[in-house]
């Protein structure tokens, strides 16, 4: 078996769960209903400000779902007690890493989408002409998430207070991620050109390359137990 | 040989209080609370040389999976934490009479703030997995990622904002300080250095003894 083909077969067995369960995308999606909702509460009904402050909103809110949604990344082999069977896995384990994390981008992606459109319709934002520049944007920042969220959830899956030490161990290291992340959607909200968050772009880039070589190197040692 | 390098320690830190107190010179603008100076780089270029040392003894780790590389990551991780921390606070001593407050969302400020919390997490990994092999394996993936953040942390949070004066030791070109304000600085440095290897030195001692009591 190729090694693109053991890390679609992780991706799929996944989908399939969760196109058959809707446990994760669901409550997901319903939880970033609710985001929306207690921005709106916390910060006042003053439009002017909500649409000030939108980019950190919406990476707040992409980053609180995206901590529900990665820290569950191993649980289902966790409960069913499944994980000496992605041990047994023949081959390089990276494999599992890569698909899961392929599978933490897509489930991470749709998420956005849904707030980003929920944002617009709730808080009356035109956002249809930043949308090509907005998904390169998200795309960018959303592998670099992904990538280490994976990783810290499998760390974490073995844990005490796992809950709590995932978003305290992941937040840290994402924070250039998020800078420049809120940056860059910054600049296409307001219409500028990419080429003018150009550094912000390299750096998340570069996160992105880090964080998923690192990744694939170290899973491994992770995935021993 | 700890002993030796506690003592070590023990005489450059008392050359650098002399140093730092005697035989500078009384900072013209910033007057005596520039001396803090003292205290402030040398122990953030040795935390900076801590966490170094974390993500080389990581990367042993998980090569050899010799446990005592995992003792020298934990060990220097702790005393980075602690170097950090005293970094700030200094900084924070330093910046209330100087920029008129105790903290600002600085670049450097940031990433240094970023850098604590990132090991005080790496720590609290360290104290919440009971397994001996399980706790090294994790933190060593820890300790590597953190390492390969730093640069990443460092450009994004410059981009971001800065207002920090420009490092003034190490930069090109030629000196702007003083000679006596440099030697003070270089020999705090070394004590702080000095003390670093000694507190790494007997705490990975300790790790030793507390794993041999258990064993």
């Amino acid at each position: 078996m190729t090694y693109a083909r053991r890390a679609w077969i992780v991706l799929w067995k996944d989908v399939v769960t969760e196109r058959r369960s809707k446990e994760t995308l669901n409550a997901l999606l319903f939880f970033s209903l609710l985001l929306l909702f207690v921005f709106q509460f916390t910060l006042g009904g003053d439009r002017e400000r909500l649409v000030l402050a939108l980019p950190g909103l919406l990476w707040l809110g992409f980053v609180l779902s995206g901590l529900v949604g990665l820290g569950r990344t191993f649980l289902a082999e966790r409960e069913n007690d499944c994980w000496d069977g992605l041990l047994l896995a023949p081959g390089d384990k990276s494999a599992i890493y890569l698909g899961k994390v392929v599978g933490n981008l897509a489930l991470m992606l749709v998420v956005e989408a849904v707030l980003l459109t929920l944002f617009a319709l709730f808080f009356n934002v035109d956002i249809g002409r930043a949308v090509p520049a907005l998904s390169l944007v998200l795309l960018l920042g959303t592998v670099g998430f992904a990538a280490v969220g994976t990783l810290f959830a499998a760390m974490t899956a073995h844990v005490r207070a796992r809950e709590l030490l995932f978003p305290v161990l992941l937040l840290p290291v994402e924070v250039p991620v998020l800078l420049a992340s809120v940056k860059a959607t910054e600049a296409a909200l307001a219409g500028e050109p990419l080429s003018a968050v150009a550094h912000w772009l390299k750096l998340l880039a570069a996160a992105d390359v880090v964080y998923l070589v690192a990744g694939l190197l170290t899973f491994d040692a992770l995935l021993e137990g | 040989m700890s002993r030796a390098l506690g003592w070590l320690a023990a005489l450059a830190l008392g050359a650098g209080l002399v140093m730092g107190f005697g035989v500078a010179p009384r900072e013209v603008i910033q007057g005596n609370v520039q001396r803090i100076m003292y205290l402030h780089v040398p122990t953030v270029l040795v935390a900076y040389l801590a966490f170094a040392v974390v993500f080389l003894a990581s990367i042993a780790y998980l090569w050899r999976r010799d446990l005592a590389a995992d003792r020298l990551a934990h060990a220097s991780a702790e005393v980075g934490v602690l170097f950090t921390g005293l970094t700030i606070a200094a900084g924070a001593i330093w910046g209330k009479p100087t920029w008129g407050t105790w903290w600002t969302w600085d670049a450097r400020l940031t990433s240094v703030a970023i850098l604590f919390v990132m090991y005080l997490g790496y720590l609290l990994l360290r104290g919440m997995i009971e397994d001996r092999d399980r706790a090294a394996r994790y933190s060593a993936v820890l300790g590597i990622i953190a390492a390969l953040d730093v640069p990443l942390v460092h450009f994004s949070v410059y981009w971001w904002r800065t207002l920090h004066q420009p490092p003034s030791l190490l930069k090109p070109g030629p000196a702007t300080m003083p000679q006596s304000i440099v030697a003070a600085l270089v020999v705090n440095i070394a004590a702080f250095a000095l003390l670093y290897a000694y507190f790494v030195a007997k705490r990975v001692t300790l790790l030793r003894r507390e794993e041999e009591a258990r064993a």
